[in-house]
Parts: structure tokens; sequence; C-alpha cells
């Protein structure tokens, strides 16, 4: 009897699953041949783009009389063109650098607080701000940092001068308010909350029996989070702390209406000037010539080649101890 | 190092509900003693009373006194963090730190008490790992991840874990649930042998294994549905399970429950 009833509910199983199966491959085939065709349509564009932008950007490169790479001049236009990138990848490095180790600690913190001290009613209201943070504009940021930042920054940077001179960074001959330092202060505010939030949500789903194994054993609530929270989250803070640099990386227009853009390399951070690729080209796009719009063109190339190392980097590092987690 | 616990009226909530009402018992150092009765009537929440966990769920408080020995454990001046640090605590589930190689997670609940050094460390987390019954599977491997284990081998890291700080008291929730008859008879063999030095209370859905492993045993259960949990008996192991006074304790531990 048993036997019987066992076959029996074999065959009905059988027989289910394979209707099912049947019913199932259309969809399936439907399905398939759908995120195939966007995967094909997506490479497509990007391989559009690319050939585009490659087309555009070799005849400037071919007719730069300077080192691309290495020169820190930029006169695409003139009768003998001569530009390199040396400084705008500097600037754009320097601020975003910058930024992120403004914007990561205070980013963290925050996240923290909101996940672990603040009352729950408290947390849900703050994390709310901190999502909308992330949706101001740009441009918005640019105007307000123009606007109110720049003057306040230009004070704070005569300060450091006066008292912290002797250090290399805040030395130099003239220091200002449309500084590097100040575009950073200013993409760290834009960074910020999405690292912040991106930590958050990394905390919150750290797993509550680990969070009581640590309490179990008389941690209190900063070790708790030391011993099971941080390590947890160690990957995920990483990658919101990349998307946080990709995104300094690549700004344009607040980096462009903050800085008062000047040529050469420098490491006082206090002083005006500075560009970044982004922002040179928001700023001479518009009046650039053919030439003019080849270089740049080559030098977003530059951009996205950085911000993909970047990406790539934030990978191996996730990675590499992608074994404890 | 084993201390007597002394609990009187204790009551313990979560939110406005009650889970378990006017406890009163003492557990004698040195000893085993187990907790056993149906699932929901509070047993994982008294425990989880005995070393100040309980209060770590949000809106969970506690009425009543737990005397460690002299000190109340709800005493005013007393630091929760303290308190844990001298009950130690296994969960049902093997909770390891994912994180943590296998001699990190024995040396955390060290380093959190100040003790410093690899050498010193190390003299410890082999003790307490032979102490778990675990050193000659992982002495080779102490750099591994502790998640890479089978779970009885989890568990007994995290016994391991929880003896490393020598505390006065073991507090072990079902800490056999998830493994084979295998790795079970080993943490068994382990609680007997970890009495000689330790308070232990456990708890355990398993009437065998109560019988078996422990020298008193209290029983708890419900009054009804959706009504606080209560200790119907306790008393000598083989009293509870032989004579029982209660009828209660009679039909659970002979099946006729319910
Ligand atoms: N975190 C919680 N929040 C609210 N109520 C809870 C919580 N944990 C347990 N309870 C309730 O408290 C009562 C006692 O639960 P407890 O976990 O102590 O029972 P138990 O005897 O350990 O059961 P089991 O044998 O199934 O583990 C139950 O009614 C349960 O629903
Ligand atoms: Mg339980």
């Amino acid at each position: 009897m048993t036997s019987d009833t066992l076959e029996q509910g074999a065959t009905g199983a059988l027989g289910g699953r394979g209707r099912r199966l049947g019913t199932g491959r259309m969809g399936d085939r439907l399905f398939g041949i759908s995120t195939r065709g966007s995967a094909i349509v997506l490479l497509l564009i990007i391989a559009a783009i690319a050939v585009f932008l490659i087309a555009k950007a070799v005849p400037a490169l071919k007719a730069d009389k300077a080192n691309f790479l290495t020169s820190q001049e930029w006169n695409p236009d003139a009768a003998e063109p001569r530009f390199g990138i040396l400084q705008l990848a500097f600037g754009t490095l320097m601020s975003s650098l910058m930024a992120l180790i403004i914007a990561t600690p205070v980013a963290i913190g925050i996240a923290l607080f909101i996940a672990f001290y603040s009352p729950r009613r408290l947390a849900s209201g703050l994390g709310y701000v901190v999502d909308l943070l992330a949706a101001v504009p740009s441009v918005v940021y640019g105007l307000w940092g123009l606007q109110f930042f720049v003057p306040k920054m230009a004070s704070v940077a005569n300060f450091l001068h006066d008292d912290f001179g002797w250090i290399p960074l805040f030395g130099g001959d003239s220091v200002g308010g449309q500084s590097l330092l100040t575009a950073a202060v200013v993409l760290a505010i834009m960074i910020l909350p999405i690292i912040s939030s991106i930590s958050r949500e990394v905390f919150l789903q750290v797993p509550q029996a680990n969070v009581e194994a640590a309490l179990a054993l008389g941690a209190t609530r900063w070790e708790v989070i030391r011993m099971a929270v941080l390590p947890f989250g160690r990957s995920g803070m990483v990658s919101a702390a990349m998307l946080g640099l990709g995104r300094a990386l690549g700004e344009t227009i607040a980096v462009a209406m903050v800085l008062s853009t000047a040529a050469g390399i420098s490491l006082h951070i206090l002083r005006p000037g500075g560009n970044t690729f982004a922002a040179n080209i928001a700023n001479t796009f518009g009046m650039a010539g053919n030439m003019g719009r080849g270089a740049l063109i080559a030098s977003g190339l530059v951009l996205f080649v950085i911000t993909l190392i970047v990406n790539m980097l934030a990978r191996a590092i996730v990675a590499r101890r992608k074994e404890f987690v | 190092m084993a201390k007597r616990i002394e609990i009187s009226g204790l009551n313990a909530y979560y939110g406005k509900t009650r889970a378990i009402e006017d406890i009163s018992m003492t557990v004698e150092p040195r000893s085993v003693t187990a907790f056993i009765g149906p699932s929901g009537c509070g047993k994982s929440t008294l425990l989880r009373t005995l070393n100040r966990m309980h209060e770590v769920i949000p809106g969970a408080r506690v009425e009543g006194k737990v005397l460690l020995d002299d000190l109340n454990l709800y005493g005013s001046e007393v630091d929760p963090v303290a308190v844990r640090r001298a009950i130690g605590m296994v969960f049902q589930r093997p909770n390891p730190f994912p994180t943590m190689s296998i001699f990190d997670n024995v040396a955390a609940g060290l380093k959190l008490n100040g003790v410093r050094g690899r050498g010193r460390l190390g003299e410890i987390v082999e003790k307490s790992l032979r102490g778990a019954n675990l050193w000659n599977e992982v002495k080779d491997r102490l750099n591994r991840p502790g998640a890479g284990l089978s779970g009885g081998q989890q568990q007994r890291l995290c016994i391991a874990r929880a003896i490393a700080v020598e505390p006065q008291v073991l507090l072990m929730d079902e800490p056999c649930s998830a493994l084979d008859p295998i790795s079970t008879l080993a943490i068994e063999d382990l609680i007997a042998s970890l009495k000689d030095k330790y308070t232990i209370v456990i708890v355990t859905h398993n009437m065998q294994q109560a019988a078996r492993v422990s020298d008193t045993t209290g029983f708890f259960n419900l009054a009804a549905q959706g009504q606080p949990g209560r200790l119907v008996e306790i008393d000598d192991t083989n009293k509870i399970f032989t004579n029982p006074t209660e009828k209660a304790t009679e039909d659970y531990i002979t099946g006729r429950f319910g």
C-alpha cells in the first residue's frame, strides 16, 4: 500500500512537472529572447558611442604638437594645437580624493548613528533627509557653493594659510575661496548622501545573530559595531565609497561653477584655480572649434578610463576578502 | 569561579505581553540545570534574562530579582555589559562571526577583556578549543574562516568562544538542535566535562538529553494558550523523569502532552 501511494505520488508529480515545463518553455523562450535582445542593443549603443568618440578624438590627437598625457597646456584651437591632460587629471583626482576623504568618515558616522544609536523615530526622519540630499540637483549645489560657500571658504583659507601655512598643503603665495579645497568640500557634500545611504542599508543587513553573539560576549555598543558590523559591512562600504568617488570624478556643473579655473598644477590646495576634466569640458565646449571639441572628447575618454580603473580597483578590494564574507 | 543563581519573582515582558510569570528557582553551582517544556513557554526568555540579553530586544523588560551569589544582576548599579562578560551564552543556531578566522572567533571575547599578545591569546585559544573538543579538527587551519566549518564544529567553536573568557555561568539555548547525533554526543560529553568548573543552564527539547546531561530539571508550561509561561516544578532530574510531583510534568515527559 505504501509503495502504491508512493508510485502514484511519483507519477502524479512527474506529470504535473511535465505539464509545467511545457507551458514554462514558451515563457522561457520569450524571456530569453527579450533579455538577449536588450543585452545586444545595449552593447550596440555602447559600441556606437565609443566609435563616435574615438572618431572625433583621433584627428585632434594626431594634430596635437604637445604630449597629450604629460602637457599642461590647453590650446587645441591654436594654429599649432598644443594640449595635454596632466593638469585636468591632477585636478580631477585631487578634488575627488579629497572629497572622498572628507565625506567617507562623516557618511559612515551618519549611517552608524541612524542604524544603531538614534531612537527609532529620529532614525527614519534622518534617513529620509539623507535620501533627500541625494536628490538635490548638482546645479543647486553649484549655486549654493558659489554664492554662499566660496566667501566663507575664503576666510577659512586665510585662517589655514596664516596659522597652518607651514603644512605644505596650506602654503603657497595666494589663497582664496575658489580653490580645489572648496571644490572638494562641495563635492564631499554631494557624495555624502549616497555613501551614507548605501552604508546604512549594509549595516541594517548585519545578521541579528552576529550582533547578539557580540552582545553576549559583553561587547559595548561600539564594540559590537567593531566586531560584527564594520567587518561585515566592509565590502559594502568600499562599494559605497567607490560609487561616491565615481560621482565626484564625473561631477561637472558644481565644480565648474565653484572653481575659478586656471592653468597649472599645484599641491597648494588653497590656491584659487585648478581644473577638472568635466569642468573643462563644460566651460570650454561651447566656444571650442573643431579641433578643440576633438581634444575635449579625447580628454573625456581619459576620464572614462580613470573611472573604469577606479571601479576595477574597488572590485579587487571587495574580492580580496570575499572568503571571509 | 562557578556561582549560584537565585531567581525570585521574575516576570519578563515583550512590550505589553508578559512572556513569563513569577519565576522563582535556584541554580546550583557546578551542576547542570535543564529547562524543558513546550514551545513558547518562555524557556529562552528566562535564559536570556539571566545574562541581561532579554532587554536588548526593543520594548522588552524584566521585573524581579536574579542573584548571582549575592549580587542582584538587575540592581541599578550593575552594568549589563559586565554581566554578559561574566555569564557566557551559546545560542540555538551556531553564530560564529563570519568575517573572523577560527582563531579570532575564539579570541573575540578575550580581546574585549583586554587580553593582548598573540602568544598569550594563542595559549588560551588552544585551551578553549581543546575544552570544546575541537582542537584536533582545526589546529591546522586556525586562520581559516570560522564560517567554513560544519554546523557541529561551528557550534563547538561558539562554545569555545564562550568558555575562553572563563565565565562564571554558561547558558545554552538548545545547543544541539541543529546538529547530528554524533556532534550532539560530542557536545553532551563536553557539557559533562565542563560541569566541574561552570554553572550550566541548558534549554532542550530532547528529553533523553535532559535526562543524560542534567542534575536538575525544571519543567515549564503555559496555563493556557496566550498566557505567560510558568515554572511547574523543578527537582532532581532523576525524580522529574521517574516520579514527578505534578501531573502536567508526567504528561509532558511521557508524551501525553496537550
Ligand atoms: N522577540 C520577541 N518579541 C515578542 N515576543 C516574543 C519574542 N520572543 C519570544 N516572544 C514570545 O514570548 C513567548 C516565549 O517565547 P520563548 O522564545 O521564550 O519560548 P521557548 O520556550 O524558548 O520556545 P521554543 O521551545 O520554541 O524555543 C512566546 O509566546 C513568544 O511568542
Ligand atoms: Mg527557545
